[in-house]
């Protein structure tokens, strides 16, 4: 408990308690305005002020009183509403869109090659295991889509009987987006967590692979794939390389500490999670209207596949539009014209 | 126990300190969102199973739709309420009001969608094994009792003082009114919403000490001291004060 205040502040008290009465009101309202206008701006941006100065002022006159903790309290209520970022604008849009993430993918491209590889590599390893052990399928398919290939038929083609395409690709577009999802999360453990999913979902690809291989359904599953595959793959990859990423954030901080290396880190990756939700959403529309649709031949699925992939690629490496060269502004913020 | 702060540097200079929320505050507000979210994607599944009945609908394939966009719309609420709602409510749900907590970003300003996206992302390894044990443990063991989605976004949930601005428009409006200092103030009320709560010697000798303080000359007929009386006394003087 501070002392009592003595004549002088007594004083300061008393001249300034009439104003916090409309301090007060403005810092309950601003937080509460989604747009405000020029006026509120300005008024908010004075309560402030004067709430800093209030501020200052008491905690030299009356440390640790009661005055003190209300005026402090209602300033930082008040700055988190002063210090909201602004509304997404077209030009922030177009930044995002054009600039950052085409950015934050050639920053893990190479480390995404390598996942790739890693993918095809476990893959292989899928296909020699089931080959070698068919008993170990049961470990990777369901009992219904086992009986269906040993019978000669594939379930991919079966799906539209049991729904309907927009459906079955919203289920499609979310199963994916929690694997890549994941890969991106888990990278956080060390890198370990990405390489893990990768590793799984190519052990599951190349074992299902060798199983329909061994049916005489092989290109059958090829060919369901061949139009989303590309892109969906890619995107999976590139997420497990943004979440290694994150990982060696963790491993190798640099300068900063962990958690800011990681946080730094994050900021500049998560423009990608933007762009491998958008692409999942385009694989998975093949992937529910186009792909379990047998009268759909393989050229064309061959030109929706790479086309789409070459789209995707073309995008995420700063080629699909030129962009003017950013100009730097007085403030010394990069700004575009 | 030391209470968990964060400080930060306010746009005029001026340090800013936020009381940052601990695991009970982020349990509690987790557990009321939880219960709505829940109460949401139940009610979408009743709609479905209602409108099974109008005759309408009532066919094999038609009942079978309508329960399938009723699973849809459960499963968007129950997993999209966190980030909608952080998202609109810039840094809040009615769970963290209810609890008193908001989310803010290192800097203690309103976090940006992005962030708060972010640590949604992270609720994948948060919840794991099972009921939040890694969001849990982490909160229990990081300085700032972050779980790793605020850890990976740079954000921090801190305890919403939103009864801060009112209490000084109060303080503000008495001191006005009485001429007593703000510390006065506050005792006097402190000890009068505690009256009942004390024990009769207690409450009379700080009554006694504080208004021996404040009105050393007591008012003309004041009866001898007992407890009824001095609390008397007290609310006597903040109304004489308010009046004069």
């Amino acid at each position: 408990m501070s002392a009592e205040p003595g004549p002088d502040e007594r004083i300061w008290i008393r001249r300034q308690a009439p104003q916090w009465r409309a301090l007060a009101a403005e810092s309950a309202a601003a937080p509460g305005r989604s747009r405000a206008t020029v006026d509120e701006a300005l008024r908010t941006l004075r309560t402030y002020r004067a709430l800093s100065r209030h501020l200052a002022s008491a905690r030299q006159i009356v440390p640790d009183s009661v005055l003190v903790s209300s005026l402090a309290q209602t300033s930082a209520a008040l700055h988190a509403a002063v210090s909201r970022p602004p509304r997404l604008t077209r030009a922030r849009w177009a930044r995002l869109f054009w600039d950052d993430i085409p950015a934050a993918a050639r920053s893990v491209a190479l480390p995404a090659l390598w996942l790739a590889a890693l993918l095809v590599g476990s893959a292989l390893a899928g296909w020699w295991l089931i080959d070698t052990y068919p008993e170990l399928v049961s470990l990777i398919a369901s009992p219904q889509m086992i009986d269906g290939v040993e019978h000669g038929h594939l379930w991919t083609y079966q799906v539209l009987n049991i729904a309907p395409p927009a459906l079955l690709s919203a289920r499609i577009f979310s199963n994916n987006v929690v694997v890549t999802l994941g890969a991106f999360c888990f990278g956080i453990l060390f890198g370990l967590g990405a390489f893990y999913m990768i590793a799984i979902n190519g052990l599951m690809l190349g074992g299902l692979l060798a199983f329909t291989h061994q049916h005489g359904l092989g290109l059958g599953l090829l060919e369901f794939t061949l139009a989303h595959g590309p892109v969906e793959l890619s995107t999976m990859c590139l997420a497990a390389a943004a979440g290694t990423a994150l990982g060696e954030a963790v491993i190798r901080p640099g300068e900063l500490s962990r958690s800011d290396a990681l946080r730094c880190r994050t900021a500049e990756l998560s423009p990608l999670l933007l762009a491998c939700a958008l692409l999942l959403l385009g694989s998975g529309l093949i992937e529910g209207f186009l792909s379990p649709r047998p009268q759909i031949s393989i050229p064309v699925r061959l030109v929706v596949g790479l086309g789409y992939w070459a789209l995707a690629m073309l995008w995420l490496s700063g080629r699909l539009v030129r962009r003017p060269a950013r100009r730097m502004d007085p403030s010394g913020e990069a700004s575009f014209p | 126990m030391t209470e968990e702060v964060l400080n930060v540097r306010g746009l005029t200079g001026v340090d800013l300190t936020l009381r940052i929320a601990g695991p009970g505050t982020r349990s509690y507000a987790f557990l009321i969102d939880w219960q709505i979210r829940l109460l949401g994607a139940l009610a979408w599944l009743l709609i479905a199973l209602l409108l099974r009945r109008v005759p309408a609908l009532s066919s094999a394939a038609a009942a079978r739709d309508v329960m399938r966009v009723g699973w849809a719309l459960a499963l968007l609420t129950y997993f999209l309420y966190h980030p909608v709602l952080e998202v609109l409510m810039h840094g809040s749900t009615p769970g963290k009001r209810k609890a008193g907590a908001r989310i803010v970003t290192l800097e203690g300003a309103t976090p940006g969608t992005g962030a708060l996206l972010i640590r949604n992302v992270f609720r994948l390894i948060d919840c794991l094994p099972l009921v939040y044990l890694v969001g849990l443990v982490s909160c229990i063991v990081t300085a700032r009792r972050v779980r790793l989605g605020d850890l990976a976004a740079g954000t921090v949930l801190v305890l919403d003082e939103r009864s801060a601005g009112e209490s000084l428009a109060r303080l503000g409006e008495q001191i006005e009114r009485t001429g007593l200092s703000a510390e006065a103030l506050q005792l006097i009320r402190d000890l009068l919403d505690r009256w009942e709560g004390l024990s009769d010697a207690r409450r009379t000798r700080l009554a006694e000490e504080l208004l021996a303080k404040l009105e050393p000359q007591p008012p003309a007929g004041a009866a001898a001291p007992g407890g009824a009386v001095l609390r008397g006394r007290l609310e006597a003087l903040l109304e004489r004060r308010a009046r004069s």
